[in-house]
């Protein structure tokens, strides 16, 4: 399902080109194929190029869809976006996810589906890539941090996934849990957060048509430090809500926890919709620095709801977002 | 064989060197772009760490000039508190030049709203009149008074320290450590503890 109203500010995906697909067509180009057998391959080429290319280290995911959502702002950097995570299951340092998240073994890898629906049950993660088509969504990430990056996710839409549970009427909520093993994640030997990390959506959050079940990046599965093999991602949300190495989800009737809200609930909300008037208590958020721009690029204004407002607004509606944030 | 007081003197420059090690290696990780995907928030915590390490640096003297009888540290002390106020700078130049670029509203209200940065700004502040009153004849003139004044950095390594772990999120192991460094530095400067080392 893909429900997108296209906004006359939005850029087309034909006008977008991304640098790995130049880079691509210059190498075409330069083999020197001639101008007219060139036209039909590069038409092919360009179609296949579309999906972003990743350095070729992971498992290339196959037959992923192209689709509309992608941002006018550049696409961050594979490296950034793999060396610069908060995953305080290998570490609290940026870089310590990078280096420690090795001993996560992604396969076999299963998530376990229970709650207030009809179908409980289990799903692996290959019945997850092979049963499901694989859309690359490319979205803005805000970490509550003040920081931003634009992503080229892989995944399906969590509402696709939900719905094969049968979710009741019950079902207001989905909670989602993170592996706890201290083995495979060192970093959960310490209690800097209450283990396992923990997050929630509404259920109409939840089933949003932006709200993803990530399943890749760069068209390869996912780098174990940005969650593999399987993050949530809602992109008007603060990144933490965006939680990684899912291994089990439940619909519940009341709201669940989510473990920085626990933390913190004063600097933390359920909601943590990403929104410039609501301060973190110790700094602003009203601007971010965008990732890869540069020592001297300055910083971004922060949007509501990350951009994402035309999407997402209405499922605030009559919401005071500075009480419920 | 080389007298102390030569030892002394060649030794300083050396350890002025040292001393902007950490300077020269950072902005030779900035010129190879080797600061990571977020090189602001690199260079400020980088500058800040090295502030703190060398309050810290400068407190240690007088500990180990009890523990170890050796009276001669005293001679270095300076140059370790005023590259302190120079790490200091740095951090706080890179704030508001690369980090907020000269934005004033901004910067007032970072300053009077963020309790994190209050105590930074506070913590810098306090090593102003430390650093310009570090001379020989600063010293002579103000006499009693210097060491009065001048006991104000303990003040600012706290709040400095402070500063660093009201903007921790949930690790505190890092700045904890600068606070039990502190606070076993403070111990020393105890009366009856300073009395019986000096006498031991």
């Amino acid at each position: 399902m893909l429900v997108k109203i296209r906004k006359a500010s939005d850029v087309r995906p034909s006008e977008i080109t991304s640098q790995s697909a130049y880079m691509k067509r210059r190498q075409f180009l330069k083999a020197g194929v001639s101008a007219f057998a060139g036209l039909g391959l590069a038409r092919a080429g360009i179609s296949e190029a579309a999906i972003q290319q990743g350095p070729g280290r992971l498992e290339k995911i196959p037959g992923i869809r192209e689709t509309d959502y992608r941002p006018q702002e550049a696409i961050t950097e594979y490296e950034h976006i793999t060396t610069y995570n908060n995953f305080y299951e290998f570490g609290t340092g940026k870089s310590d996810p990078h280096r420690n998240a090795g001993t996560l073994r992604t396969r076999p890898w299963t998530v376990v589906v229970d709650g207030e629906c009809e179908a409980p049950g289990e799903i692996g993660i290959e019945e997850i890539l092979s049963g499901f088509t694989q859309e690359e969504r490319i979205y803005r990430f805000r970490c509550v941090e003040a920081w931003s990056m634009v992503i080229p996710w892989v995944g399906v839409p969590l509402a696709d996934l939900l719905k094969r549970f049968k979710p009741t009427s019950d079902a207001r909520y989905v909670a989602f849990e993170t592996l706890h093993d201290t083995e495979q994640m060192p970093g959960q030997k310490l209690p800097v957060l209450e283990w396992p990390y923990r997050e929630g959506l509404r259920i109409d959050e939840a089933m949003h048509p932006l709200t993803l079940m990530a399943t890749g990046l760069y068209g390869e599965v996912l780098p174990n430090q940005n969650g593999a093999p399987l993050r949530l991602v809602v992109p008007w949300k603060y990144g933490f809500k965006s939680i990684k190495s899912i291994v089990r989800i439940s619909f519940t009737k009341r709201q669940p926890d989510a473990t920085w809200n626990m933390q913190n609930p004063r600097e933390y909300g359920f909601y943590s919709n990403v929104n410039p008037d609501v301060d973190h208590p110790r700094w602003s958020q009203k601007s971010h620095r965008v990732i890869g721009a540069g020592l001297f690029a300055g910083k971004e204004e922060t949007q509501l709801f990350n951009g994402y407002g035309e999407e997402v607004a209405g499922l605030y509606a009559g919401m005071d977002l500075r009480k419920e944030f | 064989m080389a007298s102390l007081q030569q030892r002394i003197r060649w030794s300083k420059p050396v350890l002025f060197l040292a001393c902007l090690l950490p300077l020269f290696l950072l902005v030779l990780r900035a010129v190879n772009d080797d600061l990571g995907a977020n090189p602001v928030e690199a260079l400020t915590h980088d500058t800040g760490d090295w502030a703190l390490r060398f309050l810290l640096a400068s407190l240690a003297v007088t500990p180990l000039r009890m523990l170890t009888g050796r009276s001669w540290l005293i001679r270095y002390r300076r140059m370790l508190g005023l590259f302190a106020f120079f790490y200091a700078l740095v951090h706080f130049t890179i704030y508001l030049w690369i980090d907020q670029g000269f934005l004033w509203s901004e910067i007032i209200a970072d300053i009077l709203k963020r309790p994190y940065i209050t105590l930074g700004f506070a913590a810098f502040l306090i090593l102003v009149p430390l650093a310009m009153t570090s001379t020989k004849g600063m010293l002579r003139r103000l006499g009693k008074r210097w060491i009065m004044l001048h006991r104000l950095v303990y003040a600012s390594a706290l709040l400095g320290i402070l500063h660093f772990v009201w903007l921790v999120k949930a690790d505190y192991r890092e700045p904890g450590l600068y606070l039990l460094i502190f606070l076993l530095l403070m111990l020393f400067r105890i009366p009856p503890l300073k009395r019986r080392l000096q006498h031991a």
